[in-house]
């Protein structure tokens, strides 16, 4: 069977991979992102809070590390929406999670420009030296490793995000397990960060 | 030509309000709050600016077309999603010069009579926001945004909006969407946002850059606008150069410059050891330029007459160690990720392109896949809500008009006729 004449139509060749997030525990925003939420609410019309529900999901990852039913529902009562509408976005912006991650999650641009500078070879070298394949998170459950596309710093290719916030430039593929050892050690404070140098 | 939008970058704290006040900082602002808002669109209109998001679009007439007699509010939504693969001007801008995107929001809301200006930036861009929190605070204690904007009696609000990942987002009517809370897909158009965008209100939505003019053309005036460039593509452009050349980077030019100056002069040129096989002229939606098509200034217009699009002006050169092949395939991978799910021809079409693009590559492709590839692809081209079908079906397209024998290569002899050793991406390559 085919949509196509010239296509075969056979398994693997649809994609639907609809996952809801695990129940989890019970949840709540503390009093402190209630009042920083509310805030946020307040720049859009009064009846438009589901314009919140990015920040309020970005909260709820701040908070317990991922996206879970239980939170999902709360956001969806908090800004006064059907938890449905909540799932929805939830499982269409690549920022959220929605099962745990790693302390550390990598995000390897893999884009063209960052392809032409070796970002194919980054990725195999943090794989082999964490272990793991994309998508999945290190035994010690420090580090995820993901691909990204373009993250808009071509010029500074190949380009690493780590948890949707931390930047690291021209990461080449010989660096990678000096990488990874520095950030076991130092943190964040081990990337390069992205605030432009202006070296044209 | 001298720099505009980039001028002050590479001082050290040109990303406060102290020193963009003592660099003529808002002072494009004072001169419309002094003007009617109509005679703004048309200052606006005669400087000839079109937008910088990619479809080059007439700033002042899309301002014109926003209902002015509706009882609803009316707003600016400032595009700040930059997530075209290659474009990386307005990450530069927001970084260094956040003041100038702001006076630009404020203009805009003061020409089309809205009271907030929405900027939606990419979520990635996280460590740009901060700059932009911190110095949109500065801008409101100090009377630049908010209550009596400089002293009018107008009050114009501008909020920083985060995405969350999704290139999609970029487009207008799906900015608008994720705006309100939704996924970022797609509306039929019409109706445009200028008549129903956000909250089905008027909406203008603008590129950062396309904003980031604004301010000069009130100080300077619609004509030293135009001058700067050819006619119908006056102003300061920004190039963001990437790919194989020495010096990749944002560069400011008049859209005179040729693209062969932008790539050889400004970008150092390639690589040493190496030369230019392909350029991707406006960000990875367009189709590629042959090295000996590059003699043509970098202008919406000449470069649409070369046969591609200037698009966001994302350039990316690639080297004779890239196998084009490869980077359709790159590039696929790209667009079946990206799509947004609703139309079924780029939903399940960018998939399918992506797969039989991977199977060429990988040395275990068919002749009949080339024919397939063609068939898909002008099935989605043209058939969707948005211009993201377009792009979608344009790596596989051009790659086929202008490399069609590396294909057949791939296919003839079971693998990649570039040697491994010295193929993109492998050790060689990041010694750039
Ligand atoms: C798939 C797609 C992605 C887009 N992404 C962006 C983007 O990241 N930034 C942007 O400014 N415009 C983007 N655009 C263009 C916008 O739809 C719109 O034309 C632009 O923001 C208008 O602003 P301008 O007139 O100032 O160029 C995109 C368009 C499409 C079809
Ligand atoms: S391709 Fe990696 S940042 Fe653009």
């Amino acid at each position: 069977m085919s949509f196509h004449p010239l296509m075969p139509y056979g398994e693997g060749w649809h994609k639907s991979d609809r996952i809801v997030a695990a129940e989890g525990q019970p949840f709540a925003f503390t009093p402190d992102r209630v009042r920083q939420l509310e805030e946020i609410c307040g720049k859009y019309p009064p009846d438009r809070r589901k314009s919140a529900v990015l920040a309020a999901l970005y909260f709820v990852q701040e908070q317990q590390g991922y996206l879970t039913a239980n939170a999902m529902r709360h956001v969806a009562e908090f800004l006064r929406i059907t938890p449905a509408e909540v799932e929805d976005v939830a499982t269409y912006y690549v920022m959220f999670y929605r099962a745990p991650v790693g302390r550390y999650v990598l995000q390897v641009c893999r884009t063209l420009s960052c392809a032409l500078g070796g970002a194919e070879r980054v990725v195999e070298a943090l794989s082999e030296k964490l272990g793991i394949k994309v998508g999945e998170t290190d035994a010690s459950g420090m580090f995820t490793l993901m691909e990204f596309e373009c993250l808009g710093a071509c010029d500074r290719a190949p380009v690493v995000m780590v948890n949707n916030e931390y930047w690291h430039e021209r990461l080449t593929p010989e660096n990678c397990s000096k990488f990874v050892d520095d950030i076991k050690v130092r943190g964040e404070a081990a990337l390069s960060g992205c605030y432009l140098k202006v070296e044209n | 030509m001298e720099p505009v939008l980039t001028k002050y970058v590479r001082e050290p704290n040109s990303f406060e309000l102290d020193f963009f006040l003592t660099h003529d900082g808002y002072q494009g602002l004072k001169k419309a709050l002094a003007m009617q808002p109509n005679d703004v669109i048309e200052m606006v209109k005669a400087s000839g600016l079109r937008g910088r998001g990619g479809a080059g679009f007439p700033t002042g007439m899309k301002w014109q077309f926003v209902d002015k007699k509706t009882p609803n509010p009316r707003y600016i939504a400032c595009n700040a999603d930059e997530s075209e693969p290659g474009t990386f001007k307005d990450h530069l801008l927001m970084e260094r010069n956040p003041h100038l995107m702001f006076e630009g929001c404020l203009i805009g809301c003061w020409a089309i009579g809205a009271k907030v200006a929405y900027i939606y930036i990419r979520g990635e861009f996280y460590h740009v926001q901060k700059i932009l929190e911190d110095q949109l605070a500065k801008a409101y204690a100090k009377g630049y945004a908010g209550k009596n904007v400089m002293g009018s009696g107008w009050d114009c609000d501008i909020v920083l909006h985060r995405g969350a990942g999704a290139y999609e987002a970029g487009e207008e009517t799906a900015l608008i969407e994720s705006l309100e809370g939704k996924r970022a897909q797609p509306r039929i158009k019409p109706p445009f946002p200028a008549v129903s965008g956000l909250y089905n209100c008027p909406t203008a939505v603008n590129n950062v850059e396309t904003l980031c003019n604004l301010p000069s053309i009130l100080t300077n005036g619609a004509e030293w606008f135009a001058r700067l460039g050819p006619e119908k593509n006056g102003g300061p452009k920004l190039f963001c150069i990437s790919g194989h050349v020495k010096k990749p980077g944002v560069y400011e030019a008049s859209m005179n410059t040729t693209l062969q100056d932008l790539i050889f002069n400004y970008a150092g040129g390639i690589r040493d050891g190496h030369r230019l096989k392909a350029v991707i002229p406006g960000g990875s939606s367009v189709p590629i330029l042959m090295p000996d098509q590059l003699d043509v200034p970098a202008s919406f217009d000449a470069v649409q007459k070369a046969g591609s699009m200037l698009g966001s002006a994302g350039i990316i050169a690639m080297d004779e160690t890239t196998c084009m092949v490869w980077v359709a395939k790159n590039l696929m991978h790209f667009y079946a990720h990206e799509s947004c799910g609703k139309c079924t021809p780029c939903r399940e079409g960018g998939d399918w392109l992506y797969k039989i693009l991977d199977r060429i590559e990988r040395g275990e492709g068919e002749v009949r896949d080339l024919d397939l590839l063609t068939s898909v692809s002008n099935n989605i081209a043209g058939k969707t809500l948005c211009a993201f079908g377009d792009a979608a079906a344009t790596p596989p397209l051009t790659t086929l008009k202008n490399f069609r024998a590396e294909y057949e290569a791939h296919i003839r002899e079971g693998r990649c006729p570039i040697p491994a050793d010295w193929r993109a991406g492998t050790a060689l390559a990041a010694a750039h």
